[in-house]
């Protein structure tokens, strides 16, 4: 029970400071769209081209955009040692990462969707048929991101060479996730689609082993 | 006689090969009033936060009275840093951390201690358009939300304009008469110090003197100013 009221209360806080900053959003949905535009007009892609790459530009862009995202995660706690309070406070210290994590997980999937119109334009890719899947899909694409993202912020935001150590960690982490996202994703935005349940299956595992192992020894990526 | 608050038992506590503290014994009584005193570095910060429990020691034990529960002893922990966040306002900040430790009425409590702060009138301020005293003391007030029957202040006086001063004096003062343990590290000796009803001094990370008579007590506080 107050697992739950720590993590309400701490993803309030965690929506305030973003909402009221817009840091992370603004930064992560200017990468993507710059990312989008620029591979649309690069390449120039055929209709058929665009269906078998877009895809995997779209999840390659949320991978950038979710490392920067996710860098000032707990980074932003060391500036006046907020952590430690936080840690001081919280009865359970898993709660620190759900709120985290929930938090990131709403953040980019927010980004995603301001951003999935202008992929539609600029790739000529139909989301709308496909959308209810297409949006469990970047859910549990975005979810393992940010749980994987979140536990690697915290071990990071520790070390000496902060900033190079995050996307060092994250890129190998999230390669099994961000390929089967993309085969998934691929296969749904088809001219005919084909709905990769075993992808989305994978993706629900790869979640729920990350929040697991996250539960278990989250409390010792807090020490100092 | 009264109970033991905290008890530190040959406690070690190593940065790589560096002894930030080694073979610490220390044993607190309720209600007592405890100044530690030492050059910098020598390591007053890191038993304080031994003690607050947010550092592990690398050996030895840290004794909590209700030793089956150890997470029900929650102390009241003033650091060098705010620990509050920048980017909320006074009252936001104290409302948050009020509510993680399930203090009554968070708002209203709050707002009392903004009010005894005489931050009342800028509790819908960001705490980053503060000054570094009125910061201070809100990181004061974070460490008194939910009542701490230990209190640890690590240089609480810093940055603090005379009225700062006074009300940390008052409060140091009030909580020691109603029975709350405090441990506090200081330098050199001011109206603080005085309330100190023990001073235990740190060098190189071993206590050196450790005493409850007034004499020595003030020879401790003022030996080899830092």
């Amino acid at each position: 029970m107050s697992r739950l009221s720590n993590t309400t209360v701490l993803l309030g806080k965690e929506l305030r400071t973003e909402f009221r900053s817009r840091e992370l959003l603004t930064t992560s949905a200017v990468f993507i769209l710059v990312v989008l535009i620029m591979f649309s007009f690069a390449i120039n892609p055929t209709a058929e081209e665009s269906r078998a790459f877009g895809p995997g530009l779209l999840w390659l862009a949320i991978l950038f955009a979710a490392s920067l995202m996710l860098q000032p995660c707990f980074l932003r706690e060391q500036t006046n040692d907020t952590l430690s309070s936080l840690r001081l406070a919280v009865s359970d210290p898993f709660a620190i990462f759900l709120a985290k994590l929930i938090a990131n997980t709403c953040f980019l999937l927010l980004t995603e969707l301001l951003m999935l119109p202008l992929f539609a334009v600029f790739y000529n890719i139909p989301v709308l048929p496909q959308f209810p899947l297409l949006l469990l899909i970047l859910f549990l694409g975005s979810l393992g991101v940010s749980t994987a993202g979140t536990a690697l912020s915290a071990i990071s935001a520790q070390a000496r060479m902060r900033e190079l150590l995050l996307p060092l960690l994250l890129l190998p982490i999230l390669t099994p996730i961000l390929v089967v996202s993309a085969i998934v994703t691929v296969k749904l935005l088809d001219r005919d689609p084909v709905v990769e349940w075993k992808g989305i299956g994978f993706l629900a595992v790869f979640d729920v082993v990350f929040l697991t192992a996250l539960w278990l020894f989250g409390e010792y990526l807090l020490e100092e | 006689m009264p109970p033991t608050a905290l008890r530190f038992d040959q406690i070690d506590k190593r940065y790589g090969g560096l002894y930030a503290l080694r073979k610490v014994s220390l044993e607190i009584t309720a209600g007592e009033c405890v100044a530690l005193a030492g050059r910098n570095g020598s390591g007053k910060t890191t038993l304080l936060r031994i003690a607050s429990r947010l550092v592990r020691p690398s050996a030895g034990t840290l004794w909590f009275p209700d030793a089956a529960a150890p997470s029900a002893v929650r102390p009241g922990y003033v650091a060098h840093s705010t620990m509050v966040y920048d980017e909320l306002t006074a009252e936001e900040n104290l409302v948050l951390f009020a509510r993680l430790q399930n203090v009554d009425q968070p708002t209203a409590r709050a707002e009392a201690l903004l009010h005894e702060l005489s931050l009342f009138d800028r509790r819908h301020s960001l705490v980053r358009t503060f000054s570094r005293g009125m910061r201070q003391r809100i990181a004061i007030a974070r460490a008194l939300l939910h009542r701490p029957s230990i209190l640890l202040l690590d240089e609480p006086a810093t940055g603090l304009d005379p009225f700062g001063f006074a009300w940390l004096s008052r409060t140091v003062c009030e909580l020691s008469a109603s029975g709350c343990t405090i441990v506090m590290s200081l330098h050199g000796e001011s109206e603080i110090s005085a309330l100190a009803t023990r001073a235990v001094r740190l060098d190189a990370g071993k206590i050196v003197a450790d005493t409850k008579s007034g004499e020595s007590l003030h020879s401790i506080l003022t030996f080899g100013g830092d």
